[in-house]
Order: structure tokens, then C-alpha cells, then sequence
């Protein structure tokens, strides 16, 4: 067969603040850089996430949160995946965190934060450079 | 690896997986589906199509609910298109679709065109056969938004359902081919606008001029409609097309979706009875498929040793012209 291997990313919105305008970018961006993005809109609570990324078979979650939700919802994502046998699956996230919560959020299992400001280019490039399609 | 086991057993990461591997034409997956064919012909596979914006996202919630209600596992094959430019596509279809994300008996997975044309992917029969034996009761396949030619979906699904919102008019006088012509049901949507019954009324006449009756059929002698032969309609003897008004925002004449499409699915099973018809199916099936693999041999014939840059150099140089060289191709490769 002709294979054609591509990146998919889900770009979710958890909890419950409604500025969806970041993930929106996002999802736009990795687009136009050639990646399958599913959206899943807002409210979006862990289990759907974790339910959605698996039926999608994504390789990355990025989630975006703005109310300061965080430190609670990316790590209950991280350990649902695990739960589900799908701790293959990567997750990062962006919004408005805190830069001392980062490390702790990594610890917890999320591999990159991308707070306001940054150019999407560089969202592009650290998935290039560490995902891969399955 | 991916067991048979974990498929039939209907495992959700397996099947996931095994999706991929087909989207993605991962050579493992043909291995399997021939595995899994066995199991098909279970599923009730319905096709929802339309114009952009005209529903069909909401309708195809709205549909979900109902076949839960009457305790039917639903998989959902949700299609967008993809980006000419960067071939990167946003899918969206799940948006409206949230409240059942967490029903373990209902899976919506989205697929991108990837350049393929006819309103569905280039494998979508593929997955629906593997949805199919996988034991997921009702299929239901969401294309791209289409506009009159994009009519794919009538030759996989048993029963089309095409989508369309009011305000089309005398239009649809003038678009009466195509996507008009492969509909089974008409699901007039938004019909709580302005010009919906307007809308009802044109397909009604369009239908009246359009449709051959039962007893003209009969006279005939044909039990199935055939057209050109790519393009070919199989449906059953003597089905005129429902015309269904409703709101699937509100779920407002969904019920009547609903009942006439258990009245298709009973005529299509009636239908399924006679033997040209099955053949007629199969025929549509298998050249889908005998199309797909001449393809993919030609192309790996291409992409051996350099047999593509070499024809690319001899078009350059003004050596060749294009229909000889793809004429030799082609006899070269049957020899091989």
C-alpha cells in the first residue's frame, strides 16, 4: 500500500473557562503544518479527553487552560491515559500557568508547557522534533 | 501487533489502531481486514450526507441518541476535508457530538480526506468492513460537506440519507443531479426557517418528474436502477425517497427520520434477498477495492527503481510524451 503517515494531535479545552481563542490558533497552526488535529471544543472533562484521544488513536494531547485548572486536570488526563494502557499518547499544554508550577507538572507527566507569548512556530517544532507518527 | 481476538472482542485500542493502519496504509492492515472479512454483513450502514452547514454533524448526534435509546452500539465515521496546502486538515464533527464520549457503545472516529475526492476517504470502505466485523451495530458515515458530485457514500451505505437546509429553491431544479439523485431520505433540516416547505416542495416535484414507479419498473423487467456503469445506484425495487422535515438542534421530526429509515433498512434487507441485487453490491464493493490495489501496484512500480524519475527525465527532455510512456508502464507491469 501507499503509506502516508501523519502526526495527529487532539487539541482539547477542559474544565470550564470558555476562551478557547489560544486553542483555536493551535489547532490552526499544526494544520497548516501538515498535522491531522481533531477539536473537540469546550467543557471538556478528562474522561472525555482521554475517551476522545483514544478513539481518535492520536499521538499528542494538547490541552488549554485559563482558569487555573491545571495543576488538577493535566495530570487526572496523564493518569486516565495510563488507566487505558495509552500512556504512549503525549501530552502538553498551554494557557495561563504559572512558571513555578511547571516543573511539577512535568514531573507529573506532562512533557511541555507553553505559556502566553510563545510563537506557534515553536509549538510546531518540539512536536516534530518528539512525536512521531505511530 | 494487533490480535483478531482484541477486534472481534470489539477492543477500543486495537480498533483504533487498526483504523490508523488502514488511514495511514500501513501494509499490516490488509492482513488483517482479510481476517475480518468473515465477519462482516452484520452492521446496518447509513450514510448522511449534504451541503456544508446543512446538519449534518447535529443530525448525526441526534441519531446516535436514538439508536442508544433503542440499545444499539453505534460507530460513527466522521469525514472533513483536508488541506490542499499543507495536507494538514481540523477536524471538527466530534464537537457536536460530546455527550457521548464516554458511552463505551459509541465510537466517532474522524478521518481526513487526504486528497481524495468523493466525499469520503480513500479507505473509508475498509473501515466501515472492519467496523462492521468488529460488531458495531449501526455505521453511521458522515462525509464532507459536498456539493453535487461528491456522491461516494451511496455505494457503501445501505441507506443515504442527504441533508439539506431550506433556502435552496428554484436551485434545486438546477442541481438535480447528482447528490439529489443518490438520496434514499431527504431530511429537510432547519426546517423551522423560512422556505422549508418551499424546500419540500421542489424535492417533492423533482421526485415526481424524476422517479421511475414500481409498476414502470416491473414493466422493465429490472429489479434494481442502474445508471452509467462508474456511477451506478443500486437501490431497492420500487423505494421512492422519504422527504423528512426536521430541527436537529431541538430533535424535532427525528422520530421520523428514524421510521423511515427502519422502512429502508427493511426494504434494502428485502432487497439483500434477491440474488442480482446482492451481486450489484458486490460488484460496487470489489471494484472499489480491484481499483485500489491496481493503483497501489502501479504506484509501487513506479517508485521502483526509479521507473518515476526515469520517465520524468525522458518527459523532460521532450524524448517521450506521456500517453506512450504511461502505455508502457502499464504493459510493463502486467508482464511483471
Amino acid at each position: 500500500m501507499t503509506e502516508q503517515r501523519k502526526i495527529r494531535v487532539l487539541i482539547a479545552k477542559p474544565g470550564l473557562d470558555g476562551h478557547d481563542r489560544g486553542a483555536k490558533i493551535v489547532a490552526r497552526s499544526l494544520r497548516d503544518a501538515g498535522m491531522e488535529v481533531i477539536y473537540t471544543g469546550l467543557h471538556q472533562t478528562p474522561e472525555m479527553i482521554v475517551s476522545a484521544a483514544i478513539q481518535e488513536d492520536v499521538d499528542a494531547i494538547g490541552m488549554s487552560i485559563m482558569s487555573g485548572a491545571h495543576n488538577v486536570l493535566m495530570p487526572v488526563v496523564v493518569e486516565g491515559l495510563a488507566e487505558k494502557n495509552a500512556q504512549d499518547i503525549a501530552v502538553f499544554g498551554g494557557g495561563i500557568i504559572p512558571e513555578d508550577d511547571i516543573p511539577d507538572l512535568k514531573e507529573k507527566g506532562i512533557k511541555a508547557v507553553f505559556t502566553p507569548g510563545t510563537p506557534t512556530a515553536d509549538i510546531i517544532t518540539w512536536i516534530k522534533e518528539n512525536i512521531s507518527p505511530k | 501487533m494487533i490480535s483478531l481476538d482484541a477486534l472481534l472482542s470489539r477492543d477500543v485500542r486495537a480498533g483504533a489502531r487498526l483504523l490508523r493502519w488502514i488511514d495511514d496504509g500501513n501494509a499490516e492492515a490488509r492482513g488483517l481486514l482479510k481476517q475480518l472479512y468473515p465477519h462482516t454483513g452484520k452492521g446496518t450502514i447509513i450514510g448522511i450526507t449534504g451541503n456544508p452547514g446543512a446538519g449534518k454533524s447535529t443530525l448525526t448526534d441526534q441519531l446516535i441518541h436514538r439508536y442508544r435509546k433503542q440499545g444499539k452500539s453505534v460507530a460513527v465515521v466522521a469525514v472533513d476535508p483536508s488541506s490542499p496546502f499543507s495536507g494538514g486538515a481540523l477536524l471538527g464533527d466530534r464537537i457536536r457530538m460530546q455527550e457521548h464520549a464516554v458511552d463505551d457503545d459509541v465510537f466517532i472516529r474522524s478521518f481526513a480526506t487526504r486528497g481524495h475526492l468523493g466525499g469520503l476517504t480513500n479507505t473509508t470502505t475498509d473501515v466501515v468492513h472492519a467496523l462492521d466485523a468488529m460488531g458495531w451495530q449501526i455505521i453511521l458515515i458522515e462525509t464532507v460537506g459536498v456539493g453535487q458530485d461528491e456522491v461516494e457514500v451511496q455505494r457503501l451505505a445501505h441507506t443515504t440519507v442527504v441533508t439539506m437546509a431550506p433556502g435552496l429553491g428554484d436551485e434545486i431544479q438546477a442541481i438535480k443531479a447528482g447528490i439529489l439523485e443518490i438520496a434514499d431520505i431527504f431530511a429537510v433540516n432547519k426546517s423551522d426557517r423560512e422556505g422549508a416547505d418551499r424546500t419540500v416542495s421542489e424535492l417533492q416535484m423533482m421526485l415526481d418528474i424524476g422517479y421511475v414507479s414500481p409498476a414502470e419498473q416491473a414493466h422493465h423487467g429490472g429489479s434494481i436502477l442502474l445508471r452509467d456503469q462508474r456511477q451506478e445506484r443500486v437501490c431497492p425495487q420500487g423505494w421512492v425517497p422519504h422527504i423528512v422535515k426536521t430541527i436537529a438542534t431541538t430533535g424535532d421530526g427525528v422520530d421520523e427520520l428514524m421510521t423511515a429509515l427502519a422502512e429502508h433498512t427493511q426494504a434494502f434487507q428485502n432487497a439483500c434477498q434477491d440474488e442480482s441485487f446482492g451481486r450489484a453490491r458486490q460488484r460496487q464493493e470489489f471494484l472499489d477495492v480491484f481499483r485500489r490495489a491496481l493503483f497501489e501496484r502501479g504506484w509501487s512500480y513506479l517508485m521502483h527503481e526509479d521507473h518515476l524519475n526515469q520517465i520524468l527525465d525522458q518527459l523532460l527532455d521532450g524524448s517521450a510524451d506521456p500517453y506512450t510512456l504511461a502505455e508502457e508502464a502499464v504493459k510493463t507491469l502486467y508482464r511483471l
